[in-house]
Order: C-alpha cells, then sequence, then structure tokens
C-alpha cells in the first residue's frame, strides 16, 4: 500500500540483489565435491571439442592405471550410450546421461547419475562432458580439476577463440599427437596462445593410440589426487584413515 | 546455447522473491555479464524475452557488461587481457580480477 496517504495503490521498490544467476547449481556442486572429498574419490571434469579423443584418452587411462587404481567414469552424450559403453569395453564402470538437446552437463545431472552408481568405491570418477568448448564451461559439477583434451587438427588459436574454456582449464592435453608427424601445428604458438588465457599453462601432450605420454598423464592425476588427500586429512577424520590403512 | 537454462535459473530466483514479497508484477531486472562468463548477453537477452511469463510477462532486462581485469596477486600490477597472463616483475601467474559474473544485481517489482 502506499505509504503517504495508504490509498492502495501499488508502490515499486528496488531490490538489490546481488546474487550469481548459477547459485542453486553452484549449490549442488559445492554438495558433490562434499561427497567426493569425504569419500577420497578424485573427480575430473574432462571437456573438450566433439571428435578430440576424450572416450580415447579415457580408454588409455585405463589400460595405465586400471590395475593399480578403481577408475568410474560418468559420460555426458546428446542422444547415445556410446562413450559409456566403449568406456565399459575398457573395463571402466560407466554411466550415460543423455542430455538431449543440452549442451552441457550441470550439477544436477551429475548428481542424479551419482545414485546407482557405485562412486563411493572410485579412487578417480571421470565426468566426461557433452563435446563442446563453450556451454561446459560455465558449470561447475563439484570436480577438483578441470581438463580440457584439445587434437593436433584443432589449430594452434583454438584457446584464444574459446578463452573461457581454456582459462578454466587446468591442465590441457594435446591429443593425438601420433598425427603431429602429418600436420603443421606450431607447438609453440600454442603454448605462446594458451599462455595468455590460461594463468599457470599447462599442456600435456598425448596419444591414446601409441600410449606415448600417457605415463605422464597418469602420474599428473596421481600427483593431483595425492594433493587431495592432504586436504582430506586436513579436513577430516576418515581422511586420515584412509591415508594410513 | 546454455543461455536458456541460465534464463531459466534467473527467473526461478526473481519469482521466489517475488513471491515472497506478494509482488504483483517484475518490471525490470538488472544484471552483469562478465566478458569471461561464457555467456552471450545478446544471447541471454534474446532468451530472456522467449521465456519471460506470469510476474515477469512485462520486464524489462538491462544487461551491464563488465571486461575482463587482470592483477598480479603479489603487487597489484594490472595486466592487460589478451597479454601474457604473468607479472613480469614478480613473475607471478595474473589473477583474474573481475570479468567472470553472471549476477543478478537489482529487481524492480510492483508490491501492495
Amino acid at each position: 500500500m502506499c505509504d503517504t496517504c495508504g490509498c492502495g495503490d501499488m508502490r515499486i521498490v528496488s531490490l538489490e540483489v546481488q546474487d550469481r544467476i548459477l547459485a542453486a547449481n553452484d549449490r549442488t556442486a559445492a554438495h558433490n565435491r562434499e561427497h567426493f572429498v569425504e569419500r577420497g574419490v578424485f573427480a575430473v571434469n574432462l571437456m573438450g571439442s566433439p571428435g578430440s579423443g576424450k572416450t580415447a584418452v579415457l580408454e588409455a587411462t585405463a589400460r595405465a592405471l586400471g590395475a593399480r587404481s578403481r577408475l568410474g567414469a560418468i559420460a555426458g552424450d546428446l542422444e547415445t550410450d556410446r562413450d559409456a559403453e566403449r568406456l565399459r569395453a575398457a573395463g571402466v564402470p560407466a554411466a550415460s546421461i543423455t542430455t538431449g538437446s543440452a549442451c552441457h552437463l550441470d550439477a544436477e545431472m551429475v548428481h542424479r547419475a551419482l545414485h546407482g552408481f557405485p562412486w563411493r568405491e572410485l579412487d578417480y570418477l571421470f565426468v566426461e562432458n557433452v563435446g563442446n568448448l563453450v556451454c561446459p564451461a560455465v558449470y561447475d559439477l563439484g570436480q577438483a580439476v578441470n581438463v580440457v583434451a584439445l587434437s593436433v587438427t584443432e589449430g594452434e588459436d583454438k584457446p584464444l577463440k574459446y578463452p573461457v574454456m581454456f582459462r578454466k582449464a587446468d591442465l590441457v592435453l594435446l591429443t593425438k599427437v601420433d598425427l603431429l608427424p602429418h600436420l603443421e601445428l606450431r607447438i609453440p604458438e600454442l603454448e605462446e596462445a594458451l599462455g595468455r588465457v590460461m594463468p599457470q599453462p599447462a599442456l600435456l601432450r598425448v596419444s591414446a593410440r601409441t600410449g606415448e605420454g600417457v605415463g605422464g598423464w597418469v602420474s599428473w592425476l596421481e600427483t593431483r589426487r595425492r594433493g587431495l588427500g592432504r586436504a582430506m586429512i586436513a579436513a577430516t577424520g576418515e581422511g586420515v584413515r584412509r591415508e594410513t590403512p | 546455447m546454455h543461455e536458456y537454462s541460465l534464463v531459466r535459473a534467473l527467473a526461478d530466483r526473481v519469482l521466489d522473491e517475488a513471491r515472497a514479497r506478494q509482488a504483483t508484477a517484475v518490471h525490470r531486472l538488472a544484471v552483469r555479464i562478465g566478458a569471461l562468463s561464457g555467456v552471450e548477453p545478446e544471447l541471454f537477452a534474446t532468451a530472456f524475452t522467449l521465456c519471460r511469463e506470469g510476474l515477469l510477462s512485462g520486464a524489462e532486462l538491462d544487461i551491464r557488461r563488465s571486461e575482463a581485469a587482470w592483477a598480479c596477486p603479489q603487487c597489484g600490477e594490472r595486466i592487460p587481457a589478451g597479454s601474457a597472463l604473468r607479472c613480469v616483475g614478480c613473475d607471478r601467474p595474473a589473477r583474474l580480477v573481475s570479468g567472470d559474473e553472471i549476477l543478478l544485481e537489482r529487481i524492480e517489482m510492483e508490491v501492495p
């Protein structure tokens, strides 16, 4: 009601909010992250263009790391279950999130996929995002690290064209390096471009086909996971028990 | 095109606020979108126009853009966007000071 005379007219109020539009997603992501840290599950959000070799990297990871660590994957796909099928064939328990027309995964989709998936038993959970260099970068899923797969055929200037994606990356995997002899990719230019969008540029060269560089990628994962273990010890009593069985 | 899902998140947030205050209409929303947020303001505005209904059906949307700003975490020196993201003096990686926001700043609504 009108404050001045009580005439019953409506009044207009201006409310200062300053609230993140993705606050609801961020809350769910924080909830996912808390679960992962509590259980010592190292969650990797693997992003990249369609065809950049995300699934092949995970198949190679299974060959290199599967014998000594428990791996699992959730694969986001517009229409099919094919990526998850490939991962299961490689010995990695995998579930699909079929997004329909959605171009990215969000924290709620990941949370729903965790129900009924034995993620608590894992050392590493790979979330293979929908193939897309734009939208997935906007949504926090609760991951420990963001990894971007960039294939050698995509060109040196990809980081400059998609700065949002590469800024969020903890690591860029240059994939399909077995094809380098057939291409004219200038890797120093690619590194220079990364340095303009990624404050701490980190690039590893891998070939899922020949296995080149996969050892370095697996050591990177193991080092980062040990870092998570230390954070866990600091945060929870359970972390101490898990680290010293 | 994630702008539609962002607009839905925005509408949910605004409608919660409007209902809590028994608003009869929302007149105007102000949002801020950073150059490094991954959101295209034009697409966001289009998605908003197509999605508004109910209490929001007459709402105008003001979008304020913010540029990416980087600085050295040690000495505070500004590092221009587009250059190597490292402080030459301190040899430290730059930190993003602003430019990744997707913020709802203000709601103007009609209340009894």
